[in-house]
């Protein structure tokens, strides 16, 4: 590496896939719960299971996120990183306070460790994602401001490019939304409408800045392209990001009881949410296609790649699919939701973070690239994984669709339990096909303690 | 892309329109802020409520329920619970369980006290006359 002071990025890579692991295995409890309705029941009961899912998956992007910046901003700003040893502190900090809160979840009653921890004084807990308990969302802050002055730092006495801009620029709206987290209004119509401030926002917001960003950096390493070209494609994706993704919270404003106006102003908007996406697969297919160097990291060649493309299928096509007011009249809530979500979390998200911790992880263990025999199963893991999440989203969506139906749209609706009933099909084969994204996920992980020729590190 | 098109015009143009866009959606918060005393029902907003609402939330039911279809997809829409089963049907529901069927969906024993299972059943009551533009399509959520 250039720079040694990016080494504080490894145990932040490290803990990310171990939490990610952590993740997937509630991930396939809860698949199991939807068949089997008292798997491990009372021990662990199906809300405290997805408290756990999501919030290891939240934990452990951040992770990724503060690592890929970490490792990033000092190549970027052509300096060391202004406090290393500040990273460190605020990994085991950090660390430590999202284990606490996971053990929390899962060995205290939810409204014990609510008493316990001053939910009382300010009531913020049990909305969903933001259930963490208020020292943890104050730690998250603190964590969050201390992390954003050491990258702050560090570009400001460097070398400032379009790159580190966009990623503060994503960093610190992380921040600034999550301030919304702390705003919980007794009127159920004002607490959804500021909760997607934090959810929204996040994810179809200032995320998208940082994956733009993380997804630039490495496509600038691997092809070689000219910085320029590539960071005039970043800017006019994040353009396009914001303008249609700001307006675009419009979509979750429907049926919670806000005007109806915004069923205009959210289906025109996130109508076009997809076209940022799209300009990011076209963006990233056109630069490996131009590239000037053969890059010995093919496995980060093709993570990138894959980015692009599930990026656009699951959060581009799939949100397209139920994002119109008239069609989500009909869908808002069911498991075509829950199908957006994961492949649209995965494409963006999961592996935006994966390829960059496929470029830089060789990099910091001394070498420019895994050896062959590593890549090639590192290519299979991104396979299975990639592969398993596309029948887990289709599974998901037939399951929604035939719920529409039976429970909305039939003469003589269903109750939701007996639709529940009717589609636990699709339901076993997304277990399936959990499973083999599991298996996709420990091959990823036996791809990092493979041996081989390798070539050294070049300057 | 072609040459004319420069960097710093790209730059420019991502600036300028996000905070063109964000001004718009703030002015149609503010708006939106004027509107919701006719649909939000917050005239209804009682101490009972507020009490039923905190309850709502340090139980997590939102981590197997939706709430005006927000939440997990793993038990009923409760937005129209309310008008669904009644509030004597939802007491007398929190309190059997969990029901222990074999390979059934369990729903935890939450150990609630008549009172809170009044105000959780007020805070439904209030949920479920929200005007949420005619959501859910039919009463089965």
């Amino acid at each position: 590496m250039q720079y040694k002071t990016q080494a504080v990025a490894k145990p932040y890579f490290v803990a990310a896939i171990g939490l990610f692991v952590g993740q997937i295995i509630f991930g396939l409890i809860m698949g199991m719960q939807y068949v089997v309705g008292d798997f491990l029941f009372p021990e662990i009961p199906f809300n405290v299971a997805r408290m756990v899912h999501t919030n290891l998956l939240i934990v452990w992007l951040l992770f990724g996120f503060m690592g890929a910046a970490y490792y990033m901003v000092p190549e970027e700003s052509e300096t060391e990183l202004y406090s290393p040893k500040l990273a460190i502190a605020l990994f085991w900090i950090f660390l430590l306070a999202g284990a606490a809160t996971v053990l929390g979840y899962l060995f205290v009653p939810y409204a014990t460790l609510a008493e316990m921890t001053g939910n009382d004084l300010l009531a913020t807990m049990g909305r969903e994602f933001l259930e963490q308990p208020l020292p943890t969302k104050l730690g998250i802050v603190v964590v969050a401001l201390a992390f954003l002055f050491n990258i702050t730092m560090t570009v400001l006495k460097g070398r400032k490019t379009a790159i580190s801009t966009v990623l503060l620029i994503g960093l610190w709206g992380l921040a600034i939304f999550f301030l919304f987290s702390f705003y919980n209004p007794h009127n159920l119509v004002k607490d959804k409408y500021y909760w997607w401030w934090v959810v929204h926002l996040w994810v179809e917001g200032v995320w998208e800045l940082i994956l733009g960003a993380l997804l630039a950096f490495v496509l600038i390493k691997v092809t070689g392209v000219d910085r320029e070209v590539i960071e005039k494609w970043l800017y006019v994706i994040i353009t396009l990001t914001l303008v249609t993704g700001i307006i675009g919270t419009g979509h979750h404003y429907y049926w919670i009881g806000a005007p109806e106006y915004w069923q205009w102003w959210g289906s025109i908007f996130s109508a076009l949410e997809p076209i940022p996406f799209f300009a990011m697969t076209v963006f990233a297919f056109n630069m490996v296609n131009r590239r000037r160097r053969e890059h010995p990291n093919k496995a980060a060649v093709l993570w990138a790649l894959g980015t692009g493309v599930m990026a656009f299928l699951g959060a581009g096509v799939w949100g397209f699919l139920h994002t119109l007011a008239p069609v989500n009249y009909y869908t808002h809530g069911s498991q075509i939701t829950a199908a957006h979500g994961h492949m649209a979390f995965y494409g963006a998200y999961v592996m935006v973070v994966l390829t960059l911790i496929s470029y830089a992880m060789p990099v910091l263990r001394g070498r420019a690239a895994n050896s062959n025999k590593a890549q090639v199963v590192e290519m299979w893991s991104f396979w299975l994984m990639t592969i398993a999440m596309v029948f887990i989203t289709l599974f998901l969506t037939a399951a929604g669709i035939l719920q529409v139906w039976l429970q909305r749209v039939a003469e003589v609706p269903m109750s939701f339990m007996a639709t529940q009933d009717q589609v636990a099909l699709f339901y076993w084969m997304r277990e399936w096909s959990g499973v083999v994204f599991f298996i996709g996920l420990v091959l990823y992980i036996v791809s990092f303690f493979i041996k081989g020729e390798t070539r050294t590190a070049t300057r | 892309m072609s040459g004319v098109f420069t960097k710093s015009m790209a730059r420019n143009i991502f600036y300028g329109g996000t905070v063109f866009f964000f001004l718009v959606f703030l002015a149609l918060t503010f708006d939106s802020h004027r509107e919701f005393p006719k649909r939000d029902n917050s005239q209804n907003l009682t101490p009972e409520v507020i009490a039923g609402k905190k309850i709502w939330e340090t139980r997590n039911c939102i981590g197997c329920h939706t709430l005006l279809g927000e939440g997990a997809y793993f038990a009923p829409e409760l937005g129209n619970v309310y008008p669904r089963r009644g509030p004597d049907f939802i007491k007398a529901w929190m309190q059997a369980q969990p029901t222990g069927a074999p390979g059934r969906r369990q729903m935890p024993q939450f150990h609630l006290s008549d009172t809170e299972l009044d105000q959780l059943v007020a805070f439904l009551k209030y949920t479920s006359e929200i005007n949420t533009a005619n959501w859910p399509p039919n009463i089965e959520g």
